[in-house]
């Protein structure tokens, strides 16, 4: 079992394609979907394709299921009592919901980074490699390489390569974020979702966020949800509004390019949120 | 705003009452705090006095002397205890783990909830009782007394309270932490044994060794068990002297020497169960320093 | 409701750019009467006035970068307040081409007119019309009617055309007259550029409504 983890995971750490993204299919499909905690629908029919390796924001009010959509694209949803899933999500044409999928797997392709900073009780080395070390990776070797690869890639590398064994939970707020990023890309994801990553940060950290993403957009297929307009406007490509119906079931109002949606959308519920008209 | 005269007097009587309540209440609470120290207190001062006079290096090292001879030790009790309360973790540690971490993750499922009934249950079962199950399973089938069915006793005892410690502990981990795991791609299962068992350590350490002060010193059941042993023994199958037990020896026999011991043997396991306190707490702050946890 | 502050700010300098543009107007039949009267008092009032117009313009202005810096306006918001700031600059630029009409009447003097004054009065009142009918159609949001604003636009192109040929002929029987044929030329020519900008001001209108810029000055070449 670990073992063909491994063989996934070192094809993932090896293949270097560089596709131009505007060609390739939508990384994940999401096709009718609604998610029920209970007998409460949360989230009602929604039909959404998240492009390859661009950044996709998920917008909307409070409470109008943008995390749990978020959560349904790696399974976390599951983790719920009670929770059931009507419909499809597909990762690279597979249904990640289909009967004999390997959870684990899923999760290790389609990465999370939560709201607040929740690095383990641990040194920020083994923060790191705790992923790598579920698929098996041991070498000492091979988990520094991985490692210094994963913390460069989360621009922290700079800040904590003198300290890799000192506790992830000493580090200032941002230094805790983007350690929970490299936390993520470690295991070699290919989508990576984001919890409004940048909700319990400072400005300057926030940025820095941003700017993360923005470097990370050429290898990695990024959705995030915030209830920030000004950071989806400032660092997605493309962006999708979310509404509460009459059943409070949370709904796809309109999808589209970022600069379209803020500057000129179609839909007037769209129009009355972003300008804050709502209410 | 205009402050009348009359309001401002009326404000000055209700100040002064208000101080009067506080500082009443503090008085009673700090005569109440003295109040619950004192037996402590009273009975280390008076277990140091009685029992200090035969503390020495040989008491630590020898074997018990018949009356009248003096001199003696409690060597045996000390090996024996150190056996049956190993016994004991050896058995009730990793299944009240285990189980604790059931609990924690399903507390509403059937067996979640039957576990942690039946917990509290066996917590309010006197400790007798636990003793006479332990000779009714093992001693007597075996024919005779022996340390482990003391182990399998102090098992049964330690692991209620080991269980809901843990169980309690795990509980407070954020619920993020494990969030984070799970969506790194760890199974449940690793999850729980590689992020929320370290993450909760200390709690569950502290938890571990409040549970073995406590059995350390039980004396009821080990009469059942264990039974006692003039001699050294250093095995499981057979019967061994605890110091719970030696005490009670010590303590009911008619010689004024012996009573002396006994009271040398509670300064002793009294001192014991202190230290087991004071390392518990020593662990939680080296841990916590070294790894910035709670 | 929220972001009621926001809103009123927002109503506040529309109202304040529809006064400009009143204004505007209004200076371009001052300088066309001042040409028709050859009032110099006229012609030195509308110069002075001029100043004031600037001044609104960068009071406007500077309002709507405040918007922006501080209100971030996402959407329609957004569209509108650029378009104010926009159309503020034509409205000024349509005034300074009126202050051009009246110092071409002091510069005039007193020599008489080369012949009697009638497209270019004819082209101030559509081009006034032409105005108050944009600035209607930015109050209302209305796309349709901006567009329909750009259609007038070939009327004074052609009335143009009319009296530069006139005064063609003009000159052309009688080299003497250059002068004054030029600066009737001038005068025109200024109510000819007054007419593209509030094709501009129309393409504006449009933007806001819609969210699409439309070019609706689509030169004809003369014939």
């Amino acid at each position: 079992m670990t073992s063909e983890r491994l063989q996934t995971f070192t094809r993932a750490l090896a293949s270097n394609a560089n596709i131009n993204p505007t060609t390739q299919p939508p990384k994940m499909r999401v096709q009718n979907l609604s998610f029920y905690y209970g007998d409460f629908r949360a989230v009602a029919d929604i039909h959404l394709d998240i492009p390859d390796r661009r950044i996709t924001a998920i917008i909307g009010p409070s409470g109008c299921g943008k995390s749990t959509l978020l959560r349904a694209l790696n399974r976390m949803g599951d983790l719920v009592p009670q929770a059931r899933v009507v419909g499809r999500v597909l990762l690279d044409d597979e249904d990640i919901y289909a009967p004999h999928v390997d959870v684990v797997e899923v999760r290790r392709r389609v990465g999370m980074v939560f709201q607040r900073p929740n690095p383990f009780p641990k040194s920020i080395y083994d923060n790191v490699a705790f992923g790598p070390r579920l698929l098996g990776v041991n070498r000492r070797r091979d988990l520094d390489s991985i490692i210094e690869k994963a913390l460069r890639a989360a621009a922290l590398w700079d800040e904590v390569k003198d300290k890799l064994h000192e506790s992830g939970i000493a580090l200032s707020g941002g230094q805790q974020q983007r350690l929970c990023i490299a936390r993520a890309l470690a295991v070699e994801p290919e989508v990576i979702l984001m919890d409004e990553p940048a909700s319990a940060l400072d400005p300057i950290a926030t940025y820095k966020i941003e700017e993360l993403m923005h470097t990370l957009r050429d290898e990695y297929t990024i959705v995030i949800v915030t209830h920030n307009m000004q950071q989806a406007a400032r660092a997605s490509d493309f962006t999708a509004f979310m509404n509460m119906n009459d059943q409070r079931a949370g709904v796809l109002v309109e999808f589209g390019a970022t600069r379209e949606i803020f500057t000129n959308p179609r839909e007037k519920q769209t129009e009355d949120y972003i300008t804050g008209r709502f209410g | 705003m205009k402050h009348s005269p009359a309001r401002i007097r009326a404000s000055r009587a209700h100040y002064a009452r208000r101080k009067f309540t506080n500082s009443l209440m503090l008085t009673l609470t700090g005569i109440a705090t003295v109040l619950a120290l004192v037996p402590l207190i009273w009975i280390l001062i008076y277990v140091a006095r009685e029992g200090g006079r035969f503390l020495s290096v040989d008491f630590f090292t020898q074997l018990p002397t018949p009356v009248g001879v003096p001199g003696g030790g409690i060597a045996n009790a000390l090996i024996g205890s150190a056996m049956v309360v190993g016994t004991a973790c050896a058995i009730a540690i990793p299944i009240s783990l285990i189980a604790a971490l059931y609990v924690a993750d399903h507390p509403d499922t059937p067996l979640g909830i039957a576990v942690r009934f039946g917990t509290d249950v066996l917590a309010g079962i006197p400790t007798i009782v636990i003793g006479m199950f332990a000779y009714a399973l093992i001693v007597l089938p075996q024919r005779h007394f022996s340390a482990l069915s003391g182990g399998v006793a102090l098992a049964v005892i330690m692991a209620p309270t080991i269980l809901r410690t843990t169980e309690e502990m795990l509980k407070l981990v954020p619920r993020t932490l494990r969030e984070g795991a799970l969506a790194l791609g760890a199974s449940n299962w690793k999850t729980a044994v590689q992020v929320l068992l370290p993450a909760a350590l200390n709690g569950i350490v502290t938890g571990v060794m409040l549970a073995i002060a406590r059995a350390a010193g039980e004396t009821a059941p080990m009469i059942f068990t264990a039974f006692g042993n003039p001699f050294m023994n250093t095995d499981l199958t057979q019967p061994t002297a605890t110091l719970p037990q030696t005490i009670f020896i010590y303590a009911i026999s008619p010689y004024h020497d012996w009573h002396a011991k006994a009271w040398t043997t509670a300064l002793v396991l009294i001192a014991l169960v202190l230290g087991l306190n004071v390392l518990a707490r020593a662990l939680t702050w080296w841990r916590a320093r070294r790894l910035g946890t709670v | 409701m929220p972001r009621d502050t926001f809103s009123d700010e927002l109503t506040g300098l529309k109202n304040q750019l529809l006064q400009l543009g009143a204004d505007a107007a209004r200076t371009i039949g001052t300088g066309v009467d001042a040409l028709k009267t050859r009032d110099r008092t006229l012609a030195e009032a509308i110069i002075a006035h001029d100043a004031e117009i600037n001044r609104v313009r960068y009071d406007i202005e500077e309002q709507c970068y405040e918007l922006i810096a501080t209100q971030q306006p996402l959407a329609s918001d957004l569209r509108e307040i650029i378009s104010i700031l926009l159309i503020a600059i034509e409205l000024e630029r349509i005034a300074d081409h009126s202050k051009n009409l009246a110092e071409i009447v002091i510069h005039m003097g007193d020599a008489p007119l080369l012949k009697p004054l009638i497209d270019i009065p004819r082209m101030a009142d559509i081009t006034q019309s032409m105005l108050n009918q944009a600035l209607e159609a930015f109050a209302r949001r209305d796309a349709a009617m901006g567009r329909a604003v750009c259609d007038r636009d070939d009327e004074i192109d052609q009335l143009y055309q009319q009296v530069f040929r006139e005064l063609l002929t003009f000159v052309m029987e009688d080299p003497r007259t250059v002068s004054r044929a030029l600066n009737l030329l001038f005068a025109a020519h200024n109510l000819e550029r007054i007419g593209d900008r509030i094709t501009n001001i129309g393409e504006r209108v449009i933007y806001a409504a819609t969210g699409r810029l439309e070019e609706l000055n689509i030169e004809r070449p003369a014939t």
